[in-house]
């Protein structure tokens, strides 16, 4: 598009001829254009050249350096160390950042001081497309279905239909991997598999979780926090390696993982039915939040309030793990402790209801 | 042997020299008043420190604390049943040398959280006011700096303590201090305190005795080589570089994304801005606007 094309169209020049201006106010159309110093001066656009092509050279040795500093700079056990920083991770984000960045300067620069600047109008057309081509299309259309026979020949036609509709079979049953794994359904025949069972059986052990050692009662002080695990996490066989590992073992510690607490016997209210399930104002509740899972461990010894970090919900732990604000929908379940022959803490059964976030199977209570 | 019996000989041979008893009396009389200076006096000095130490705890205690913990750390409820301030009967030595020199008490108000300052009383006197609550009743002592000085392990110990003390540090710690000890918000205004860049004293004391609403870490919960396991991890994170670029206070999402929104966008948009403002213009004509269309 030449400029004279564009000029011929100006509404402005409209106005000169004999008929009547169309709107109310003249269109006054586009100001003169004024030039730039480099359009004027060529001094001044030498100057800009040399500052693209130096933008663009600035870029190169950016690139060049990311490349040596890649090289260079050493990362993992004993990293290079910049201001308390990384140097490497610094390095290679200043040097390609610095790379791009001077690319898109230099285009810029290029565009604002040497590529031409003229206003151009360009005017909307019709979206609607003309009338003979709406039929040429409509005609080629109707020629393909009558040619390949799709009305003619239905048993091509059902065939195909089926065929497409069968194709969403295999897209349909892989969202079968969304729901419960083998892992978690009953009969899997892992320890403590499925959604309403956790490995906690009635005999065993409450140990420290990381470390694993058993605990006794009186090693919790009024105020004392011990987050725990069965001890059939840390179970190993003859040759000391784990019984459960794996993807297994990050699903038993996850449904299985509870918090001791102990406190003042006088300020716990046992819920109905649960007087023998402290040991001396020491209880053991989910470390699973009822709402959507997250683990909480977030303990106010004086209030006794367990708070989820993720929507805060509170629960109660000296009122039998009752909600005490926020989502959750249902108490905090207590694992039943009691001591063992030789002193140590142990459960006296699995939770008595499914731990974590509620689901439709489930019984609500 | 044979030297042996010869200066032994030797000396026999002096031992009845007129100076002989004399010497005698006097290394006796070092010897006594020695062994009496190296134990029984100090030992009777010791208590009467403690007695008077109790007595000084005492009398300041009564002039900065009692007001919200009673005349005799009894504890005060207010009048709609709080807690004004808790009974301190069992606390120990090592909540107070805690609580005090971290300028955490006294309080300047009640409040829900008991926010770190400049310490009010000096050592001396905390020392005091520590031995005067200890004497309320049994609790924890202050820890020895063998307890929780990661000083003179190996590289070995200290790897293994790092690891082990970065587990315990996840359990038990990360929910409300955050997993890079920046600490965290509580419920009802409370806050859990930043831990880095902390004395391992304090933080050895804060696990030990549970101050305001932490719960505790006594000994026979964490064992005091566990304790110092997280002491070493939270030193190994102050030494650790920081690859990822700057931690900004090493609080989540939150400050990465302001940092993302405000200054990475604003200064996009900043950019962009001063690209399209700045036009130089030129009062000049082209020579021949005619040859450039």
């Amino acid at each position: 598009m030449t400029l004279d094309h564009d000029h011929e169209r100006l509404p402005a020049d409209v106005v000169d001829s004999s008929e009547p201006p169309a709107e109310p106010i003249a269109n006054p159309g586009l100001p003169a254009h004024v030039w730039r110093p480099t359009d004027v001066d060529p001094k001044a656009e030498k100057r800009a050249e040399r500052q693209v092509a130096f933008l663009f050279l600035l870029s190169t040795v950016c690139a060049i350096l990311f490349v040596v500093a890649y090289f260079t700079l050493d990362i993992g056990g004993d990293p290079d160390v910049f201001l308390g920083l990384g140097a490497s991770n610094v390095a290679l984000g200043l040097t390609l950042g610095g790379a791009l960045l001077f690319i898109g300067v230099g285009v810029i620069q290029w565009a604002r001081k040497l590529m031409s600047d003229h206003e151009i109008i360009e005017y909307r057309h019709p979206a609607r497309s003309s009338d003979e081509d709406r039929q040429e299309t409509l005609a080629a259309v109707s020629a393909g279905i009558e040619e390949s026979g799709i009305g003619r020949r239905p048993m091509v036609r059902n065939s195909l239909l089926g065929a497409v509709t069968v194709l969403l079979a295999p897209a349909v049953i892989m969202l079968r991997d969304l729901g419960p794994t083998p892992n978690q359904v009953n009969d899997s025949g892992i320890p403590g598999a499925g959604l309403e069972h956790t490995l906690w059986t009635k005999g065993e052990r409450v140990v420290r979780d990381v470390v694993g050692t058993p605990i006794k009662a009186s090693d919790l002080e009024i105020g004392d926090l011990i987050n725990a695990e069965p001890a059939a996490i840390f179970a190993t066989n003859d040759e000391g390696e784990p019984l459960i590992e794996g993807v297994d073992l990050q699903v038993a510690k996850s449904k299985a993982a509870v918090i001791l607490v102990r406190i003042e016997p006088q300020d716990i209210t046992p819920g109905p039915g649960r007087d023998d399930w402290s040991v001396q104002g020491v209880m053991c509740y989910s470390k699973i939040c009822t709402h959507v899972g997250c683990p909480i461990s977030l303990y106010e010894r004086t209030t006794h309030h367990l708070l989820c970090p993720c929507h805060q919900s509170t629960f109660d732990l000296a009122d039998a793990g009752r909600v005490v604000f926020g989502p959750a929908a249902r108490a905090l379940p207590q694992l039943p402790i009691e001591v063992d022959s030789e002193g140590y803490l142990v459960a006296q059964s699995d939770f008595t209801e499914p731990v974590g976030p509620s689901y439709w199977e489930r019984d609500s209570n | 042997m044979r030297l042996l019996n010869r200066s032994a000989g030797r000396l026999s041979r002096h031992r009845r020299g007129p100076l002989a008893g004399l010497v005698l009396l006097l290394l006796g009389l070092l010897l006594s008043g020695g062994l009496y200076a190296v134990l029984a006096p100090a030992q009777a000095q010791q208590e009467e420190t403690d007695a008077e130490m109790v007595a000084k705890g005492r009398e300041l205690f009564l002039v900065g604390c009692s007001f919200c913990h009673g005349q005799n750390g009894e504890g005060i409820r207010t009048e709609n049943g709080n807690q004004l301030g808790p009974p301190l009967a069992g606390v120990g030595a090592a909540a107070v040398d805690f609580q005090v020199s971290t300028g955490r008490m006294p309080m300047a108000q009640p409040g829900a959280q008991a926010p770190r300052k400049r310490p009010a009383y000096s050592e001396e006197e905390v020392a005091a006011l520590a031995a005067y609550v200890a004497s309320l009743g049994p609790g924890p002592a202050i820890p020895d700096e063998s307890d929780y000085s990661t000083e003179g392990m190996t590289d070995e110990e200290r790897e293994e303590a790092v690891s082990r003390g970065g587990q315990i540090f996840l359990t038990n710690c990360t929910a409300c201090h955050n997993f890079a000890g920046s600490g965290g918000a509580m419920p009802e205004g409370g806050y859990a305190p930043k831990i880095r860049g902390v004395e391992p004293r304090f933080i050895y004391e804060a696990m030990l005795t549970g101050p305001q609403n932490m719960p505790n870490f006594s000994n026979t919960n964490l064992t005091p080589d566990e304790k110092r396991d997280v002491i070493a991890y939270l030193e190994s994170l102050d030494e650790t570089p920081e690859y990822g670029g700057f931690g900004m206070g090493g609080i989540g999402p939150v400050s990465e994304g302001m940092f993302a929104w405000l200054v990475g966008i604003g200064g996009c948009v900043a950019f962009a801005i001063w690209i399209a403002a700045h036009t130089t213009r030129s009062k000049k004509d082209k020579a021949e606007p005619e040859a450039a269309a």
